[in-house]
Formats: C-alpha cells, structure tokens, sequence
C-alpha cells in the first residue's frame, strides 16, 4: 500500500491500460480484440516516443524507423533463422535500441528543427535501404511461412498470444515511462528540455543522457514491430516505414499532453477511436482526414500542453494523480 | 563508354528537373529563413499546384503557362490565409507547435483533395515537342519549365534585393526585433514571406505537372526533395535553394550511370544527414 502512494501517477494509466486489455477478454469477440490492439500498439509506441519528446524536448519525426528496422531484423530471425517469436521480439527491441545508439551518438547533437528535419532524413534513407537490401526481401519485403505458427498451435492462437504479448509491453512501457519520470536521469532530461546549456551547467552530462534517452525510447517500438509483423504475416519496406505514421504519433503525444504518463495514453487511445468513428461514419468518412486536421490544428492554438497538462494547470488538486 | 553514354542521356535531363525541384525548395527556405517555421504543408501546395494546371487546361482549355499566372496568385493568397489562420499563433511557440500546426493544414487540404480528386493518379496531356542534342533527346516542356524556374529565381532576387517590401522581408529574416524596431511591419512582412513560400510551391507544382504524371499524395515525395535541396543550399537561403536543387539534379543524373537508380533515394537522404551533421548551414552558407 505505501508504494502505491508514494506513485500514485502510475495508478490511472495501469487501470487505462487493463481495462483496454480485459475488455476482448470479456467481451470474447474478435473484432473488439483488433480494435483493442491497434490502440495498445499506438499507446506504446506513443508512450515511448513521449520519453524522448515529452521529457527530453526533442522533436524526432522518425519515430517510425526505429518500429520498422526492429520489425524487419525480429521476422528475419523467426523467417530465415528459424527463431521462435520470443527471443525474435528481443533482437528486434535490441537491433532498435542499437541503431538508436549509434545514430544518437550523431544526430542528438543537433538541435530544435534541425534534429527533426535529421529524422526524416533517417526514416527515407532507411526505407530506401531496406529497398535494396536483398537479405530483408528487397521491395518485396518477407512473408511469414504459414508453417511459422505450427508451435504456438496455428495462426489463430498465435493471433491471441501476440495480444497478450503486446498487452505485456505496454504494461512495461508504462512502468518504465513512469520511473524514468520520477528518477534522477528523468530530472536531467526534463532539464534539458527547459533548457540545455542550463542543464550541462548544472552538471548533467546531457551527450550521454540524451543518448541513452533514444535508446530507451527505441527499444519498445523495435519488440512492437516485430509483433505487429509477426501477427500480420507481411513485412515490406511502405508498410514499415510509414512517414505519416510517426507524425499520427506526434499529434497522440500532443493530444493527451506531452511529457506525462497519462497523456500518450488517452491521447492514443482518443485518437485512434476518433480515426475510427470518422472512417466509419456517413458524414465525414470522406473528409475524415480533414476532421482531424482541424482538430489537431485546435489542440496546437489553443490547448497546446495537451489534454492532462491542461487538466493539470486548470485543478491544482489533480496535480499528484495526474502525472 | 557505355557508362558515359548513359551519363549523357540522363545529366540534362536531371539538370532541367533540378532547376524545377529547386524553384520548390525556394518557398521552404524562404519560410524557413523569415521566421523559422518548417513548412509542413508545403508538398500539399505542391499537389494543388498541380491540380490548379489539371483544372486549367484540360477542364477549362487555358494553357499551362498562362494559368500558371492564375495559380500563382491564388497560391501567394492561400499562403497568407494559411499564414493568419495556422501560423501566426504559433510564430513564437516551440518548434514542436508550428511543425504541426502546418501539418495539419497538410492533413486539411489532403483530405479535401482526397475527396474531391481521390488518390487516383492524374496526367495533364501537354506537349512543346522535343529536340535532339547529341544523344539526348530534351523534352520542350522540362526545358520550359527550367527557364521559368530560373525567370523567378530572379525576379524573386530583383523582389528581395531592389524593392521595399523585399528589403523589409530581409530586415525580418535577419532580426525580427530591430526590424520592428526600425518600424518594419513584421505582422505583415511574416504573412507576405508565408504567401511567396506558398505560391513558389504551387508554381513548381503547376510545372511539374506538365510533364510528370500525379495524384493529390505527390506533394509528399517533392516536399520530401525540398528537404533535401533546402539543406544543401542553406536553409534559409532561397537563392542557394536554386544551386542545391542543381547539385540533386546533376546527382541523379549521374547515380544511374553507376549503380540502381533505386539507390538514389538512399545516397540523397544520406548525403542529407550528414550535411545537415557536418554542415548545417549548407553547402553554401546561409547569410547569417
């Protein structure tokens, strides 16, 4: 019980995220598992972002490649080696979080605008690499053997599991969001995004902090791509690379409110069940890329922190559950 | 020999288009350079530039060039619009808030234009014949198109260097304070630089659709290369926009000769990166 005070931000995004997992368990349609996990899989992804945009202050439009590059190296090692998915889910969290490492090593040290325009950058070079690259499938990209899910009991069951997987992920991906919040190394990034040369003044070692900031953030997505390619059965450089995709991140960042645990999560979640009433709805599924382009155009003039930051600031009482 | 046969036939071909993506990334650097703001619907004007010829010509029998002139001022006064609307707001916020504030007029225009044209691909059938130089043949329409993206590069020097709301506009994008200091309308100056942004991306659009086929998405690989050409010349250096878009051009005319032409993409964004890493003022220096 004393820890549970000592975090009560944590409280609220754990109940979120289980209630989204035990509601296809309940319900048992399939559908309502599809559903469930296209909004668990935004949630990580824009939980993780959030490490870097939220608490670092870094705008990084490329978010995506990390998603990809793991997904391709994870089917590699379950298409081509032979791997079961589990040890695959680790090489691509672990491929990720290298070339975050290697790639921060050199653009983390641009700044502002700069830093986002090197992303693109990143994400285009990757995409069109992985075009070339014979050993990935080139364009064609990879395509699971139907043989693959033979041990987890066919592909159905192993649709199930990769559910239960990724709902795991999450629930790290928040506990680790939330500590990284609360530690020294959280406070170090959230001075830098106050403000950088202030920070190395104040003694944080902000090349080797932002470092491992990218690298953290890397890792979730690389284990979420190759879940999502596993269970979809295709890899190919569009569907791995999507440029759009990165931005859909921002804009769930920006919604919930950056730079909280809670935001990312009800800022995916708002999101991705926005896109799909617009999608299906009679009046607007024509236009629905416009809807939400007025929204988020809204969100960014006026309510800029975010749904929670603007929460946060309006009722000082919500401050400490809301984190 | 074979190799620089190949050369020979893709180097002018690449060096015409390189003038027109160039005339592209102009407007991204102007923007970029007056108040810091990376314009993120810039590939959808680039895409209604294109439609704007599409609608002209083959809906309503103007030609290309002429209607150009139509797009040209419907694009300056969509950039201001845009600019009031989407950007003023945000013109002090951090990054973060005009780089989406501007994709989400991409996001707005797109889905209009989805609904309008869908994402079918589109081709405007126009032709200003062609001539042989040497092994090559040169398509009328690129060469054209070459000399009016040159026609405004300077007209738009003329405009910044020997004009007053040109000279303010260098005011501002030098330092915004001491020009309002100086009595520089900044509000107005900020809007008019968006404007100009906004309609050198149609107006590529408008002739690239001349001779390349294109569908309401297109936008997004040319803003992609406005990227590329812009940090080449220096963000913020329209005119140094015009050389980088060379260099791109030259570079995809000579990667063919040598390796895939799929590998283009990836040596251009790398070169990207690490110019952005090595040198980010550009290959030739911003004036700052």
């Amino acid at each position: 019980m004393k820890t549970w005070q000592r975090h009560p931000g944590i409280i609220l995004p754990l109940l979120v995220v289980a209630g989204l997992v035990l509601w296809p368990v309940i319900s048992g349609n399939e559908s309502d598992r599809e559903t469930s996990f296209t909004i668990l899989k935004a949630i990580a992804l824009a939980s993780s972002l959030n490490i870097l945009l939220g608490y670092t202050g870094y705008v990084s439009f490329g978010h995506i490649v990390f998603y990809g590059f793991g997904g391709y190296v994870g089917i590699f090692t379950v298409d081509q080696l032979g791997w079961s998915i589990f040890p695959g889910i680790l090489a691509g969290g672990i491929a990720s979080g290298l070339l975050a490492f290697l790639l921060g090593k050199a653009i983390l040290r641009l700044r502002g605008a700069y830093f986002a325009l090197a992303t693109i950058g990143v994400n285009e070079a990757m995409k069109a690499f992985i075009n070339n690259f014979d050993l990935f499938g080139g364009p064609i990209g990879m395509v699971l053997k139907f043989s693959v899910y033979k041990p987890y009991g066919g592909a159905a069951r192993a649709l199930g599991m990769s559910f239960y997987l990724l709902a795991g992920l999450v629930f790290i991906t928040i506990i680790v969001s939330h500590v990284i919040r609360t530690s020294k190394f959280g406070l170090g990034l959230q001075a830098i995004r106050e403000n950088e040369d202030a920070a190395e003044v104040m003694g944080v070692v902000t090349p080797n902090v932002k470092t491992w900031a990218y690298v953290l953030s890397a890792i979730v997505p690389g284990m979420v791509g190759v879940l999502f390619f596993f269970k979809n059965g295709l890899i190919e450089p569009p569907v791995a690379f999507p440029l759009h995709a990165s931005i859909e991140l921002l804009v769930m960042v920006m919604l919930g409110g950056q730079g909280t645990v809670l935001g990312p999560i009800l800022g995916a979640f708002a999101y991705q069940g926005m896109r799909g009433y617009l999608v299906i709805s009679e009046i607007f599924k024509d236009i629905q890329l416009s809807v939400a382009g007025v929204l988020l155009l809204l969100i960014v003039l006026f309510i800029p922190a975010g749904a929670v930051g603007w929460l946060r600031h309006r009722i000082p009482t919500l401050r400490r559950v809301l984190a | 020999m074979q190799q620089v046969n190949l050369l020979l036939t893709s180097l002018p071909d690449g060096i015409l288009l390189g003038f027109v993506f160039g005339l592209a990334a102009m407007g991204l650097a102007m923007i970029w350079g007056v108040m810091n703001v990376i314009n993120l619907s810039h590939g959808s004007m680039i895409a209604l530039g294109m439609f704007g010829t599409f609608m002209l010509f083959i809906r309503l029998g103007i030609h290309p060039y002429l209607g150009m002139v139509l797009i040209a001022i419907v694009g300056l006064v969509s950039g201001v619009v845009i600019y009031f609307i989407a950007v003023h707001r945000v013109i002090n916020a951090p990054h973060l808030s005009s780089l989406l504030a501007t994709f989400s007029v991409n996001m707005i225009i797109i889905g209009i234009g989805t609904a309008i044209f869908t994402t079918s691909p589109y081709n405007v059938d126009f032709n200003m014949g062609s001539f042989r130089l040497g092994s090559t043949t040169i398509l009328g329409t690129r060469l054209i198109a070459a000399l009016i993206a040159i026609l405004f590069t300077a007209g738009l020097y003329l405009f910044l260097y020997k004009t007053r709301p040109g000279k303010y506009i260098r005011a501002v994008t030098n330092n915004r304070a001491a020009a309002e200091l100086m009595g520089v309308p900044s509000t107005r100056i900020l809007a008019l630089s968006f404007g100009l942004g906004t309609m050198l991306a149609a107006v590529s659009g408008a002739l690239i659709a001349t001779f390349f086929p294109f569908s309401i998405l297109s936008g997004g690989g040319y803003e992609l290369k406005s990227f590329v050409i812009g940090v080449l010349g220096g963000l913020g250096n329209p005119i140094g926009a015009l050389v980088g878009g060379l260099v791109l051009g030259v570079l995809e005319g000579i990667i063919p000769a040598f390796l895939e032409t799929s590998w283009v993409p990836v040596i251009e964004f790398a070169l990207f990166v690490v110019i952005l890493l090595v040198k980010p003022t550009g290959l030739f220096g911003a004036k700052r």
